[in-house]
């Protein structure tokens, strides 16, 4: 008696056998791999494109993140910020109480009543104003940029690619031969359920700030 | 055939479709909907100077999977392995419910949060969890308002198109206990998180779909808007994920391609707001346990036919649904399947053996838009001829069909064409017969099958001389 | 030169007067129109209703009549889009390769009215005279298998004394689709009721098309409302002059 697997293997083969498929060419069409641009032109894109998924975006210079970030929590006034155990002391702010997700110490409850999580990133794609966590550097793991309500992301200049292939070789180490979890972000939750109007919001990070360094 | 109950029209398309038609509000919701996803899709896609080589690429890496699927398969299985996942293998809806209903219940777990999946719509997996006292709680917010309302879903991208906010509202007021709620749908979608988030921090196992899986890899995606994907696999001890075979990509390469093609061709967005990757288990990070159950259930028969199995490339967009003028107005539920327009009316029938479905490939005109649309170049139109012609064998094959009415006058009128002396003979017999029905050069009513017709058009009367017969005057 | 007319059973029976302005507008350009009267079918109806061996019966037929043309011009988009998309999978299912590779030769020589002017002859001013306003249809299959792209707008532009106006939602289908539009009639008339909306705002006197076989649909659905717009196929207005105008 054969296995489901067996059996499931042995239809597939023999589906294929009966009616042997056309070979398929070898390559691949030449679609773009990268547009060209100049990588300022490629920040300032991305500074766009995370916007109008309504992302708020603020780029300073090297050298002003840790102001910055400060100053993005006050104005939202966050108290109980979650971060992860490697952040680069620079950019912790005064006057908070840091939760630090040791060795995934936090709870989903402490995360979820924090005021919100600061982390960095492992790559962001201009073209879609995306953010990709890979948990990585100064990221933490998945549950630390989910649960809380707010999310502030440091992107270096440096970070930033143009198109979805080069952010996807990139990421082929950490996410193929590491296997770490990948997260793509490109704005806030959102659900177009109702009517098809997008309502910004669901689950998730309801509000994505992100401040590009350099 | 419970097993299949979900792919399984009951009454022919046609006679479901005649009633969607009436629902004005149906009528309504879909027009507007499809109206702005396809305008908002037209937008994105025409951004990009390379939209046509990405299309061919898509072709070519869905080609790939399939056409080595077996070595693909036992590729994932080995990486999602070694990664420390658990790989299980269902023939058919049964088994896959009952594998993960053995797994809920080996863990103890009364409740089962749910993302992304019509697949696990397909198998019924809901009415098999309840069968044992686990409840599953849809989260995506267009599935929890089809479960709440006890309704099935109408459209693949959008289950509840055919509700609007104030329907929606009212099932929110009755079924999540919330009183004072207006049907603004930030409103709607505020109740729907409350609801959830209680569910989601508490919940111990989550059941999933899949979008995508990589075979050199073990990686597994889910392309998603709401954040309730990344609640559901990252928040539980416990991930099951239920995937069709066909959903295999062979390279971590290939995301180049169709995290292009997929949330510029669903949701006409540049990129969906969430896209998640994990493989296997990651110590420290999300499940612990990671279960992933590849379902076949009638997608080796699909496989088995060589201009139907391009229909296995789907990757579940809908911009066929969006752009097809007979979805826009009959709606999902007059296909009577979990995979309704265009893509279901070829994969449906396939799925579940022609003369389960046999009404479904004429639910349209030809007109070829879904191809145009398609981010993987599925050829619907042909595949819908060829299963006419499968649907058409299989109707003869039995007497009654062979001698049915139809299937004698096409042979008739195949007979005639066939000859030209009995070709002009006919021409000259419509031109006589029609005689009764002609009034001031136009027939208003036609009789028996073709009454149809003249259901709403008026048809001009058969001119008296024939453009050959003009010809031959003419030498 | 020297065409090979593919007139269709369709035009030949019910739309004579297609033909013979496809047949008046070839001469008034120069060519020479030959029509092989054993032709009959194509068989598209049955290739779409699923009855293969009966449309690869006409396809072979129509191979035979017609493979020694040069040029084979036919006044319908769905027609020319059978013989250029069908024929090969129905010769490659025959299993037939001498009957594949005829129609591999052929298929190329076998056109669409307006494809053949614009592509083949590179003509867009064919010297016609049509005074009245009037709204194009594309078809689906003209749009869409052959992609004969703008080359009946090309033509309609150049037609003197035309009033020709855009019709809104121009690609999308009308219903008709062969025996569809009587099996799912219901689908059908709904998919009508837009187009003629559509074509009822351009306030034009005519719709005009490549395939008579939609503008039968179309054409049957606006006597029937007693719209008063009516439905002329392109080769009639394109043959139209001062001296033969067309109505």
């Amino acid at each position: 008696m054969s296995s489901a697997r067996e059996e499931v293997l042995g239809r597939v083969r023999a589906a294929l056998a009966a009616a042997p498929p056309r070979p398929v060419d070898d390559g691949m069409p030449a679609y773009r791999r990268s547009d060209g641009e100049p990588h300022e032109a490629h920040v300032a894109l991305f500074i766009e494109r995370a916007a109008d998924y309504r992302a708020e975006v603020r780029r300073v210079p090297r050298g002003a993140e840790g102001e910055a970030i400060a100053d993005a929590l006050r104005r939202r006034g966050v108290r109980r910020l979650a971060v992860p155990s490697d952040l680069p002391a620079d950019w912790l702010p005064a006057g908070v109480e840091l939760l630090v997700d040791r060795d995934g110490g936090l709870s989903h409850a402490e995360l979820d009543a924090s005021d919100g999580v600061l982390t960095g990133c492992a790559l962001a794609i201009a073209q879609t104003g995306t953010v990709v966590l890979d948990g990585g550097a100064a990221q933490g793991r998945r549950a630390l940029t989910l649960l809380p309500d707010y999310h502030l992301c440091v992107v270096d200049a440096g970070q930033i690619v143009g198109l979805v292939p080069e952010a996807i070789e990139r990421l082929a180490g950490p996410g193929a031969e590491e296997r770490r979890p990948v997260t793509f972000v490109s704005g806030p939750s959102a659900t177009s359920d109702i009517e098809l109007n997008r309502v910004e919001g669901v689950h998730g990070p309801r509000t994505l700030q992100i401040v590009v360094v350099g | 055939m419970s097993d299949t109950a979900s792919l399984t029209p009951r009454v022919p398309f046609p006679e479901a479709a005649r009633e969607a038609l009436r629902d004005t509000q149906l009528r309504r919701n879909l027009g507007k909907a499809t109206t702005t996803i396809r305008a908002k899709r037209h937008a994105v896609v025409s951004e990009l100077p390379d939209w046509a080589e990405l299309r061919d690429a898509g072709a070519r890496i869905k080609d790939r999977a399939l056409h080595r699927l077996d070595e693909q398969l036992l590729r994932l299985e080995d990486a999602v392995t070694r990664a420390g996942g658990a790989v299980h293998w269902a023939r058919d809806a049964a088994e896959a419910n009952g594998i993960v209903t053995g797994i809920a219940q080996r863990h103890g777990v009364r409740e089962v949060v749910k993302v992304k999946s019509i697949t696990t719509e397909e198998i019924r997996l809901n009415e098999s969890l309840e069968r044992v006292g686990i409840e599953p709680v849809e989260t995506d917010l267009a599935e929890l308002i089809v479960q709440l309302a006890g309704d099935t879903p109408s459209h693949i991208l959008v289950p509840a198109i055919h509700k609007n906010r104030a329907e929606i509202r009212e099932l929110f007021r009755r079924k999540l206990g919330v009183r004072e709620l207006t049907d603004d749908p930030a409103a709607l979608a505020e109740a729907a998180r409350r609801y959830l988030r209680e569910r989601f921090l508490r919940a111990e196992m989550a059941v999933s779909g899949a979008n995508f899986a990589v075979a050199a890899t073990g990686t597994v995606c889910v392309v998603e808007s709401e954040g309730n994907g990344r609640m559901c696999l990252t928040l539980p001890r416990l991930l099951v994920t239920v995937m069709g075979i066909e959903k295999i990509i062979p390279e971590w390469a290939d995301f180049e391609v169709l995290l292009q093609l997929l949330p510029r061709s669903s949701t006409g967005e540049r990129m969906n707001p969430y896209t998640s990757l994990w493989t296997g288990v990651t110590p420290g990070d999300g499940p612990q346990e990671f279960h992933l159950v590849l379902l076949d259930n009638g997608r080796t028969r699909v496989l088995e036919d060589a201009v139907g199995r391009q229909a296995l490339r789907c990757i579940r967009c809908s911009a066929c649904l969006n752009v097809c003028p007979v979805y826009e107005r009959a709606g999902g539920h007059a296909y009577q399947s979990v995979y309704p327009g265009p893509i279901g009316a070829i994969l449906t029938p396939q799925l579940v053996g022609i003369e389960h479905a046999p009404s479904l490939p004429f639910a349209s005109s030809l007109c070829g838009a879904c191809y145009e649309a398609c981010p993987v170049k599925i050829d619907i139109p042909t595949v819908l001829v060829h299963l006419r012609g499968k649907a058409v064998r299989a109707g003869r094959s039995g007497l009654r069909g062979r001698f049915g009415g139809e299937s004698l006058g096409m042979a008739a009128l195949g007979r005639t064409f066939s000859s030209r002396a009995r070709y002009e003979r006919a021409q000259r017999v419509a031109r006589q017969a029609q005689r009764p029905l002609v009034r001031d050069g136009w027939i208003e009513r036609l009789p028996g099958a073709l009454s149809g017709w003249t259901a709403a058009r008026d048809l001009r009367a058969v001119p008296s001389q024939s453009f050959r017969d003009w010809w031959r005057k003419r030498a | 030169m020297r065409v090979s007319l593919f007139i269709t059973c369709f035009n030949d029976t019910l739309f004579p007067e297609t033909g013979r302005a496809t047949v008046r507008l070839l001469e008034r350009l120069g060519h020479e129109v030959e029509f092989p009267e054993e032709q009959t079918c194509c068989g598209q109806m049955h290739f779409n209703s699923g009855y293969r061996d009966e449309s690869l019966a006409l396809a072979r037929r129509f191979v035979r009549v017609f493979e020694g043309a040069d040029a084979v011009v036919a006044p319908s988009g769905s027609c020319v889009g059978l013989v250029r998309d069908g024929y090969p999978a129905l010769a490659e299912e025959s299993g037939d390769a001498r009957l594949a590779e005829r129609v591999r030769e052929l298929a190329p020589r076998v056109h669409e009215l307006s494809e053949f002017l614009v592509k083949r002859l590179g003509v867009e001013d064919v010297g016609a005279y049509y005074p009245h306003r009037v709204t194009y249809h594309p078809t689906c299959h003209s749009l869409r298998v052959l992609k004969v792209g703008d080359a009946p707008l090309r033509l309609l532009r150049a037609v003197r004394g035309i009033d020709l106006v855009e019709l809104p939602a121009a690609e999308e289908c009308c219903g008709f689709g062969g025996t569809f539009a009587v099996k799912n009639a219901d689908t059908s008339i709904a998919m009508l009721s837009d187009k003629m909306r559509h074509v009822l705002d351009t306030r034009a006197e005519v719709c005009t098309a490549g395939d008579n076989s939609c503008l039968m649909h179309i054409g049957g659905g606006l006597h029937r409302s007693r719209a008063g717009v009516r439905t002329v196929h392109l080769a009639e207005i394109l043959a139209s002059t001062e001296e033969e105008p067309a109505p």
